[in-house]
């Protein structure tokens, strides 16, 4: 019950719901919890509530980091990882 | 899905693999706890711990809501929905079938007549209750701090409407004092010691109480933690930081999950769980005992929407079934193969123990995904029993 999802929020409703699709599916949310959310934010989403913003930057960073680890050093001549360019 | 296939990528997980393989001291083992269920569910599923070097090993931890519910919290849920039946108590999936006393869980309690429902969020709960207005509506809430603000939200929503015919089971419990626990109590030190070189720190939970929490206990532990995301990737990421530190003598707080995580947490949150309630002396956890100042109650501003105190229910402590290893596994010390009834009398459809009941208990997380690693293989016509788990084909 600890799973929650990253959802995108397409429509901000009355009385601090909106809805949020994830995976083609749709559902209304709550965003008592988060301030300042818009239509396009990606929220992280448990029993019904978003509980913080996704920060996309953050994001990208974290998954350079980690394509990145890929490449190895001792055979590196330098340059991207090729699953860098195919995560972005 | 964006931000989840990304972190699911196996090109990438391979890399990471190959670049902890180098990184590792082959010199030393290294032993970590993921402290978080939903981390245990992401190891088993995705094989994470087979991409692991053989001397790194993952140490499942007590973060399981569910797993760490103990029986009398629940008997006093059945016991109540049983003796009212004016009462519909509501909980979330994963707590219904947790085993209670005499052979009953809120599920079978319902076969018995008590009016149980299961509720997705707390918001239905409360939004039951407005529907009944003829009938007591009792949410048993429990969870980490991921599942509180959801709680504490409906709790002051009813009391600004003055909704009568509402109340709560407040069961939620705190992250930081069950991590120190695991290092620190009497009770967990008799089990046998335990080797721990660092903790991978919840993905949600963090979200919501930051990463500062932790820093205290990183210093005063000499343990690293590095919280991380869900996702298989974050979870490999994260132990390539704790192995980084381990081998520079490090003992800090890093965050992996920065797309997440900041060290404040979620200041809107934490206002509104502060406002509805407060600390416990203490509380019991199944498997590891009674912890001071590790749950929250409900505030006597808000006591009519407390079950508790409306219905006069007290809280008996159960001892669990004599065979269940559920205690030892919680703090680490002990692996669900370890337990005699595991994967024979019980399994996901007939747990004996909580760690059996929810996907991100470890013996279910092992049960689901992990068990036929440790199974050995037998060659078709010897003498040796089939599984009796393995399907025929
Ligand atoms: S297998 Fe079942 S009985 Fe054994 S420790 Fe796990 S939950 Fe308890």
């Amino acid at each position: 019950m600890c799973l929650a999802i990253p959802a995108r929020i397409v429509e901000l409703l009355a009385g601090d719901q909106c809805r949020v699709e994830l995976g083609g599916v749709r559902k209304e949310i709550s965003l008592a919890l988060v301030d300042g959310a818009a239509v396009g934010d990606y929220v992280i989403v448990h029993v019904g509530y978003a509980l913080t913003r996704l920060d996309p930057e953050e994001a990208a960073q974290t998954l350079a980091l980690i394509a990145d680890a890929g490449i190895d050093p001792a055979r590196a001549l330098g340059g991207e990882h090729p699953a860098l360019g195919a995560a972005r | 899905m964006k931000y989840v296939d990304e972190f699911r990528d196996g090109a990438l997980a391979t890399g990471l693999a190959r670049a902890l393989a180098r990184e590792v001291d082959p010199g030393r083992d290294y032993a970590f706890m993921e402290f978080c269920g939903g981390h245990t569910h992401a190891i088993s599923r995705y094989g994470v711990a087979d991409l692991l070097p053989p001397n790194v090993r993952m140490i499942h931890g007590p973060g399981c809501p569910v797993c760490v519910l103990p029986i009398g919290r629940v008997d006093m849920a059945i016991g109540l929905a049983l003796a009212r039946p004016e009462v519909i108590l509501c909980s979330y999936g994963d707590c219904l079938r947790v085993p209670a006393s005499d052979g009953l869980s809120l599920l079978k309690a319902k076969a018995r007549g008590a009016d149980v429902r299961m509720v997705y969020s707390a918001a239905d709960a409360l939004a039951l209750a407005v529907r009944e207005p003829a009938r007591e509506v009792v949410f048993f809430a429990i969870g980490f701090e991921t599942t509180t603000p959801p709680t504490a939200l409906v709790l002051r929503e009813a009391a600004t409407r003055r909704l009568a015919n509402f109340s709560v089971i407040c069961n939620h419990v705190l992250t930081p004092p069950a991590i120190t626990a695991i290092l620190d109590s009497p009770a967990a030190s008799r089990l046998g010691a335990l080797h721990l070189d660092g903790f991978i720190g919840p993905a949600h939970v963090s979200t919501l109480i930051g990463s500062r929490p932790y820093e205290a206990f990183a210093a005063r532990y000499r343990k690293p933690v590095v919280i991380a995301g869900f996702e298989p990737l974050d979870v490999m990421q994260a132990i390539r930081m704790l192995v980084r530190q381990v081998d520079t003598g490090r003992a800090e707080v890093e965050n992996e999950f920065t797309r997440a995580v900041v060290r404040d947490g979620n200041p809107k949150a934490q206002a509104i769980v502060s406002e509805v309630l407060a600390l416990r002396d203490e509380f019991e956890w199944r498997g590891l005992g009674v912890l001071a100042r590790s749950a929250l109650r409900i505030r006597p501003a808000f006591a009519p929407w407390d079950a508790e105190a409306k219905f006069g229910l007290d809280y008996r402590p159960v001892p669990d079934h004599r065979a269940c290893e559920c205690g030892a596994i919680l703090r680490g010390v002990k692996k669900p193969t370890d337990c005699k009834l595991f994967g024979t009398v019980c399994t996901p459809e007939t747990p004996m123990g909580s760690c059996m009941v929810s996907s991100e208990g470890a013996c279910a997380a092992h049960y689901n995904y992990g068990r036929f690693r440790d199974v050995p293989v037998h060659v078709v016509g010897t003498s040796a029993p089939p599984n009796p788990d393995q399907e025929t084909a």
